[in-house]
């Protein structure tokens, strides 16, 4: 379902992304792994298309089409959906004003009816249930006075509300104690299907304790240096990066 | 006019003059005398006026058109409302329309009160202030709604006062509202959408009584870019009184919005905010002086504006706390968001204080959309124009959090999102 060849991204002057290659087939969990400065978030980024990360070679397809010449938003109609390591607050902006719209953009691009109120209003109040995200939050300002672990949880229903094709988490258990982490790995584990896939950043084997992959993927230095199984994931807990971080060992 | 004005007059003070002489035996002779006296020491303001360094209301004014006198003026019972629609010159109510006001609320014209010279209301027409262009209205008033509110009465329904388009004219109304101790009211004043060349100058007072409690919505509709109106707020609030004042604006042509508050009793309460939208070539002033003369005041201001285009948006807020007004607590924010390259923002809050024991604090900022935060928007499917009008209208909105009435705020709302939508079509 994603398959990315040789990309090569650079941010301003530096280059992060040095020919990355990875493939990622629909119902799979691929983890992708590795030191801090690996190049994880940059990924993420060039994957969501924002501004400033400038893909200078190769190329990234979603079923086999790319997507590199397409707006954030467009990216996120064809699928595309990335889980913030950090959520933005955005005051003045109710919570739900911004789901609606969002959900209904989201609609209007693949020429989907706009959703009624009350159909919104309903799948809102399912997910969130789920989520543990209270109504408290959805009356507020989006993320704001939120604390970490509220953030992720309104990621994950921002997730489950739009159902993309392909989520991708990044470092999502940063800033979070083991309940909410429980209950942000229970609400992507509810969205595993076989014709979505996910990309789930970390640093850390813990999440991965929570949220099974079925391939790890270690990347240091902006490429993929080694893919394997669950095992693999075992393997950098007990031995680290220092394996991947070329001369100067840490 | 006197000698000093006389060295400079120009096609506009000659027009001016002129209107004065027709108006000078129209009521409140010596009101208008007065009035004309100080505003022709210097005549329309220009930059080296120090409260409107910003705007150039001389340069703006080069031909003053003559009023067209015409009837019109009308009070409805519309919708959830007490309509008072003011045309640009006599305002001429039916007693029918007049007898339907709630109990408690006495409606008039200003200028059937002055020929009565109801002394309650010569008194408060004309507040003390020193700004010649409020000086020129009160000499060259033509008409305007009085409403009087018992003391005590609790009018639920929101009287609206609303000055009907001009073109190719200018216009001079006053109105006033007496607002009796402990009585509450809401105030709708409203302007529409301008017609080619409108010139305005309006002033609202309000006598708020001890104890009274006032909630104020003003909203501009945005007028041709050849349109220049001065919209005037004076008001004055007794002890224990409270105002919650809110004004939105959005341009067109150049709009000059004055405050002059002057909290006269002991612990009192005063709020002010407003949103300003501007694009293309508008100028919008937004100038307030909020006086604390009595202990245990407090004041807050939150303004908003938003600039696109070429547009230069300005705001002067000035807190002054005179002596003996210890206790004094007062807050003023201005913040001011830029769309586009070409977009200016003027931003000058003051504060003087004379009094001791005193919490007085000002803030302002002047910044652009947060691409983090359009990013964010964006990677949820959100396009780019929507995205910025989403954060435009949570900027906007957090200024009318303070408008208490749900059916009003949701009217703001609409406001906003009307010019949303122009700009979004323009692109």
């Amino acid at each position: 379902m994603l398959q990315i060849n040789n990309l090569y991204v650079r941010v301003g002057t530096r280059e992060i992304l040095k020919g990355l290659t990875l493939a990622v087939k629909a119902g799979e969990v691929a983890a992708i792994m590795g030191p801090n400065g690996a190049g994880k978030s940059t990924l993420s980024y060039a994957i969501a298309g924002r501004e400033g990360y400038e893909v200078t070679q190769g190329e990234v397809l979603l079923d086999g089409e790319n997507i590199l010449g397409l707006e954030p938003h467009e990216r996120a109609a064809k699928g595309i959906f990335l889980a913030f390591q950090y959520p933005v607050e955005i005051p003045g902006v109710a919570t739900m004003t911004f789901l609606k719209a969002a959900m209904n953009a989201q609609r209007r691009a693949r020429g989907e009816d706009e959703l009624q109120t009350p159909d919104f209003m309903k799948r809102v109040r399912d997910a969130a249930g789920k989520l543990g995200v209270s109504q408290d939050m959805l009356r507020r300002p989006l993320n704001c006075g939120f604390s970490g672990g509220e953030k992720k949880r309104m990621e994950a229903l921002q997730m489950a509300l739009l159902a993309p094709r392909l989520g991708i988490l990044d470092e999502t258990d940063s800033g979070l104690d083991i309940d909410a982490l429980r209950v942000v790995s229970e609400g992507v584990n509810a969205l595993r299907s076989k014709d979505r896939a996910f990309l789930v950043i970390t640093h850390y084997q813990r999440l991965l304790d929570y949220i099974k992959p079925d391939t790890v993927h270690v990347m240091a230095d902006g490429r993929i240096m080694r893919s394997g199984g669950p095992q693999l994931a075992l393997e950098l807990e007990e031995r680290g990066y220092r394996d991947y971080l070329g001369g100067e060992a840490a | 006019m006197i000698d000093a004005a006389s060295r400079h007059r120009s096609a506009a003070d000659a027009t001016l003059a002129d209107l004065f002489a027709q108006r000078r035996s129209d009521g409140a002779a010596d009101l208008r005398a007065r009035a004309w006296e100080a505003f022709s020491r210097e005549g329309l303001p220009n930059r080296r006026v120090e409260s409107w360094r910003y705007t150039d209301l001389r340069a703006a004014l080069l031909d003053v058109k003559p009023p067209r006198p015409r009837g019109g003026s009308y009070v409805e019972l519309a919708d959830d409302r007490l309509r008072i629609a003011l045309t640009a010159s006599e305002f001429a109510a039916h007693p029918a329309a007049l007898a339907a006001a709630p109990d408690g609320v006495t409606i008039s014209s200003l200028r059937e009160e002055l020929a009565m010279r109801n002394p309650r209301v010569l008194a408060a027409l004309a507040p003390a202030c020193d700004d010649p262009v409020v000086a020129l209205n009160a000499a060259l008033m033509q008409d305007g709604a009085v409403a009087q509110i018992a003391p005590g009465a609790k009018i639920d329904r929101p009287i609206e006062i609303c000055v009907l388009p001009l073109s190719e004219e200018s216009s001079f109304t006053r109105s006033l509202v007496l607002l009796g101790a402990g009585a509450q009211a809401t105030i709708v004043e409203s302007y529409g959408v301008g017609a080619l060349g409108a010139q305005g100058n309006h002033a609202l007072v309000f006598d708020i009584g001890a104890g009274a409690k006032l909630d104020h919505v003003m909203n501009a509709a945005s007028a041709s870019a050849d349109s220049v109106r001065v919209i005037s707020l004076l008001t004055t609030l007794g002890a224990g009184a409270s105002l919650n004042s809110f004004c939105l604006i959005r341009g067109g042509g150049l709009l000059r919005r004055q405050i002059f508050a002057r909290l006269e009793g002991e612990g009192n309460e005063a709020v002010f905010s407003g949103a300003t939208l501007l694009r293309g070539d508008d100028h919008a002033d937004t100038s307030l002086t909020i006086e604390h003369a009595a202990p245990g005041g407090k004041s807050r201001e939150r303004f908003r504006t938003i600039v696109d285009g070429r547009a230069t948006g300005v705001f002067q807020g000035k807190v002054v706390v005179r002596p003996g007004a210890r206790k004094t607590d007062g807050a003023m924010q201005s913040k001011a968001l830029l769309l586009s390259p070409s977009a200016t923002m003027n931003n000058k809050p003051e504060l003087e204080i004379y009094a001791d024991d005193v919490a007085c604090g000002h803030g302002a900022t002047t910044g652009r959309l947060d691409s983090d935060l359009l990013f964010y928007l964006e990677s949820r499917g959100i396009p780019p124009m929507e995205a910025e009008a989403l954060l435009i209208e949570g900027f906007a909105g957090e200024a009318f959090e303070s408008v208490a009435d749900e059916a009003l705020r949701d009217e703001l709302s609409r406001g906003v999102s009307a010019w949303l939508a122009l700009r979004t079509l323009e692109r």
